[in-house]
């Protein structure tokens, strides 16, 4: 079947099977930002935004995208940076493997919520999991980037 | 993994019944988290985000929720919010995370009648019925007992009445399946609970007696009847004893926040 969408701000047009995921869709354009970390809907690390919002695209169908915008963090390299430092200074890209699916979500989250409270900040943050950090360097990361005072 | 044969992007609910009764592997598709995972050959995946059914509507006698509304729009919709005290915000938050819940679709999480959900067990804490497309309206508390058919749900409708609500949950670490949930809703002085997660279906205990909410021992009291009259089992996060005690206890937790006796979480 054949579908069009936007992808980073551009048209597309590509043939794609009835059980294609948007994930392996994504992956075989060229978008290697955007990885499968559990393929059980649990770890965040396919975050990529379907018509602005965060969405798990390890399961989108692709069939769902006729007409609609997608965005991953190849399309927010700009945005990206400023978040990326924070994570850096807070020592919370240990191995970096979790933080494309953390930074498109936190850009996200900006992007919902003018000016977001810790308790806003944590739920967020729970849906991008990961294997190195123990996660108090990356919510550090995000007060930082939001302003929040760390007390 | 599952496969897709044919996917069919339904462009009536008529187009999708017909489409789900011609074949015993033709399914229809919501947030398709839960399908996914599965190891079914599907025929036809049916669509029904073509159809409409994603949006809240709101009137001063309560909501009518269509079953493609994602569980981050329940969460965070503020008619929702006010009618039931916070009561979506706690029962969804704790699934996963934001991006999941913008995927979980309210039809694909009530139609199987999972024993883990918070969402049943929330919608089963309000007046709520729903809609199918086939059986027509039915009582919340009927359809969680009916065996899983091949109907269509397309929507969900709460009444507003007045009543206040406060919800618990026990998992093991955030995020993970609950071992047990738990609401306490009181309508004009009646107390009525619902247990989810027992590991069965969540099912609501209608007005059990409770004289004096303010006397601790009565609520104890209370706990113990709703208790009682649940059955529990055991799986991997917990027995059926655990779950009884927690049970009871997340029942007067509730019960104490609504009698204002604790700050809120
Ligand atoms: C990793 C993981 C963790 C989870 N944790 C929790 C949790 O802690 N608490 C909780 O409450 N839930 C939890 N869930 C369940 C989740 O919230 C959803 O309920 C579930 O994923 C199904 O929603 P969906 O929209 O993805 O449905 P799908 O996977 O698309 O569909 C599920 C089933 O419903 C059918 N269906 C879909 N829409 C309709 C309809 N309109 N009418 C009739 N049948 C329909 C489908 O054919 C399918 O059989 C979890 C799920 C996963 C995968
Ligand atoms: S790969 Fe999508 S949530 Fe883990
Ligand atoms: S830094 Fe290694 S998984 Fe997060």
């Amino acid at each position: 079947m054949l579908i069009s969408f936007i992808i980073n701000g551009k048209q597309a047009k590509r043939e794609i099977a009835p059980d294609t995921i948007l994930l392996d869709l994504l992956r075989s354009m060229g978008m290697k930002s955007v990885k499968c970390g559990c393929d059980t809907g649990n770890c965040g690390l396919c975050t990529v935004w379907l018509d602005g919002s965060p969405v798990l695209s390890c399961s989108v169908p692709a069939a769902r995208l006729e007409g609609h915008t997608v965005t991953t963090l190849e399309g927010l390299q700009e945005e990206a940076a400023a978040f990326s430092r924070c994570l850096a200074d807070e020592g919370a890209d240990q191995c970096g493997f979790c933080s494309p699916g953390l930074i498109i979500n936190v850009l996200a989250l900006e992007r919902e919520i003018e000016d977001p409270d810790v308790n806003q900040i944590k739920e967020y943050l729970s849906g991008n999991l990961c294997r190195c950090t123990g996660y108090q360097s990356q919510l550090r990361a995000m007060m930082k980037y939001f302003g929040k005072s760390q007390e | 993994m599952y496969t897709v044969k044919h996917y069919c992007m339904a462009s009536s609910l008529d187009e999708a019944y017909k489409t789900l009764q011609e074949n015993r592997n033709n399914i229809l598709i919501g947030g398709n988290l839960w399908l996914r995972m599965g190891e079914r050959r599907v025929n036809t995946a049916i669509d029904l985000s073509g159809l409409g059914l994603d949006t809240i509507e709101e009137t001063d006698e309560g909501f009518r929720i269509g079953c493609m509304v994602s569980l981050r729009q329940l969460e965070t919709h503020e008619g929702l919010h006010e009618a039931f005290g916070g009561l979506f915000k706690k029962a969804l938050c704790p699934i996963v995370g934001v991006q999941f819940r913008n995927c979980a679709r309210v039809g694909g999480s009530l139609f199987p009648r999972f024993g883990f959900s918070d969402v049943l067990t929330a919608f089963l804490a309000c007046d709520t019925e729903v809609e199918l497309y086939k059986a027509g309206r039915k009582k919340i508390c009927e359809f969680a007992a009916m065996p899983v058919d091949r109907d269509i749900l397309t929507h969900v409708l709460v009444r507003k009445d007045h009543r206040k609500v406060d919800y618990r949950s026990f998992r093991m670490t955030e995020t993970d399946f609950p071992t047990v949930t738990c609401a306490v809703i009181c309508k004009e002085g009646r107390y009525s609970a619902v247990i989810g997660a027992r590991p069965g279906c969540a099912r609501l205990v209608e007005d059990v007696p409770l004289d004096d909410p303010q006397d601790a021992g009565q609520r104890a009291g209370f706990a113990r009847k709703v208790a009682a009259g649940l059955d529990f089992g055991s799986n991997m996060r917990g027995s059926a004893d655990y779950r009884r005690d927690l049970s009871c206890r997340l029942i007067m937790r509730c019960l104490e926040q609504l009698e204002g006796e604790v700050p809120g979480r």
